[in-house]
């Protein structure tokens, strides 16, 4: 607990800062609402609110859920087969390199308005680090653990199963944790182009020059980041302490 | 009644990669049960050799016959212990049970009992709960070996498997390897940089050196069977060793 005490000291300074900056009048409530008035606008419209973080949490939660799926066997897939991996991996890079605003009126296109098009967005997103970070997984148990494998006769599915997928343990949950937050950004700049949950609401509020509003749902979207890695936080704990998958060194 | 003891037929043996021939025209003979070192400067074909006798490697040319292809009748030790970090000893020394299909058809109380067995041979069977990390360098060692003898191998090889112990434990693994082969008699090749070591350890020493892998010293030790530590002191012992450097320089 003692070491969320710095972080905590620096939000409250920055929190008080801010409402006497825009109290005081130095900085215009319409371009930088005071936190008091985030948490009345939050107060205020809490149905709205939940209802949208609601649909967004869902949404992303799909989207995530799609990635880590897909991602983690489109991983086992390359780690088993060279030929797919050289055929597939390059294109992959490639696509990950367009942006996702780009694409996204594309799938608007293709999954209308809605829950599907934000769920193929988050998807889109968060599912390159996933393939990216469980292949390098998967790839770096060494050369002496393979012969060992080799030489008791082990299947490639054994070998997968048994050495490269613990091996890769610390990779999969960095993979995992940089696609939650990438999931989230994917699943807003879905919803700005079709609708629904609080990046919808962003961009209405965004014509109103409602700041506050803006400002809630960032702030509720922070949230979301935080309860992700936190609950990711959990996991890996609950599963270290059974089994110390993190100790990468050469035993 | 334990299996017999496998040897080693090598004839016009050729290892090649991509350019660099590492092997040529090899030919040995090891003998079944004995103790064999290979000694020799660094990048001198040891480790490929060991690598072509484990069926890790395919010879460019030549035979290579060791009896039995298809029984998993042989062991190997790498330099690294190789342990599954997120194992226990008894899980790690499980593992061929686990990937082999002939071993794994024995019951499970047959495997309990070998490997219960194999850590005993170790001195580990007080630390199977324990994990690689909690385990000195010497114990991972130890696990490693136990791991390769939980098969019942009539054939050990061994990749420079002590270089990385320190002193006095890579003594004590050296005399617990030499009294472990007295008692199964399998045949074990052992690939070391270290003339003390093979001398120590060996009947026979096969000595590789320059481009192709030579052979250009092949000696049986006059020893007594049984190695104490205060060999290591004798003046036999010191002049076998001497009369190895000598032939390194040469």
């Amino acid at each position: 607990m003692k070491r969320f005490v710095p972080a905590l000291i620096s939000f409250v300074l920055l929190t008080l800062g801010l409402e006497l900056i825009v109290r005081g009048g130095w900085v215009s409530e319409t371009l930088l609402p005071s936190p008091s008035m985030v948490l009345q606008s939050l107060a205020e419209m809490r149905g709205d609110f939940t209802v949208a973080f609601k649909e967004t949490l869902l949404n992303v939660l799909a989207g995530l859920f799609l990635s880590i799926t897909i991602g983690s066997l489109v991983a086992f897939v390359f780690s088993l087969s060279e030929i797919l991996k050289r055929a597939i991996l390059p294109f992959a890079i490639f696509f990950q390199t367009v942006p996702i605003i780009a694409i996204a009126p594309l799938l608007v296109i293709y999954f209308g308005f809605g829950s599907p098009t934000v769920i193929a967005s988050s998807f889109i997103v968060s599912i390159f680090p996933i393939i990216a970070n469980t292949l390098m997984g998967l790839e770096s148990a060494s050369q002496s653990q393979r012969d060992l494998f080799r030489i008791y006769q082990a299947t490639p599915l054994q070998t997968l199963w048994k050495l490269k997928l613990p091996h890769a343990y610390s990779y999969i949950y960095s993979g995992f944790k940089i696609s939650a937050g990438l999931s989230i950004i994917g699943a807003i700049a879905g919803e700005f182009v079709a609708g629904g949950g609080l990046g919808a609401m962003i961009d209405s509020a965004r014509t109103q020059q409602r700041v506050d509003i803006v400002f809630g749902a960032l702030l509720l979207l922070s949230l979301m980041g935080l309860l992700f890695i936190g609950a990711m936080a959990l996991i890996n704990r609950i599963i270290l302490n059974k089994r110390p998958l993190a100790t990468l060194s050469q035993e | 009644m334990m299996p017999e003891a496998v040897g080693i037929q090598i004839e016009n043996l050729h290892k090649e990669f991509a350019d660099k021939r590492v092997i040529e025209n090899l030919n040995l003979n090891i003998e079944a049960g004995s103790f064999v070192s290979i000694v020799g400067p660094s990048g001198c074909g040891k480790s490929t050799l060991l690598r072509l006798i484990a069926g890790l490697e395919t010879p460019s040319a030549g035979t290579l016959k060791k009896a039995s292809e298809k029984e998993l009748n042989f062991s190997f030790v790498f330099q690294d212990p190789n342990l599954l970090a997120w194992r226990t000893v008894y899980e790690n020394v499980r593992l061929p049970f686990e990937l082999n299909d002939q071993l794994k058809k024995l019951s499970a109380d047959e495997q309990d009992k070998r490997i219960v067995e194999s850590l005993k041979k170790v001195h580990l069977d007080e630390s199977q709960d324990l994990f690689p990390h909690q385990l000195s360098g010497g114990m991972k060692m130890r696990v490693s070996l136990a791991r390769a003898l939980v098969n019942s191998p009539r054939l050990l090889l061994m990749d420079e498997p002590f270089a990385a112990l320190d002193e006095s434990t890579r003594f004590e693994m050296q005399r617990e390897l030499h009294s472990l082969w007295q008692k199964e008699r399998m045949t074990v090749v052992f690939v070391t940089h270290s003339l003390f070591e093979s001398t120590f350890l060996s009947e026979r020493i096969i000595m590789l050196k320059g481009v192709g892998a030579r052979v250009v010293l092949d000696q049986k030790l006059a020893l007594p069977a049984t190695r104490e530590e205060s060999l290591r002191t004798t003046e036999a012992f010191n002049k076998i060793v001497e009369g190895l450097s000598e032939r390194l320089r040469a």
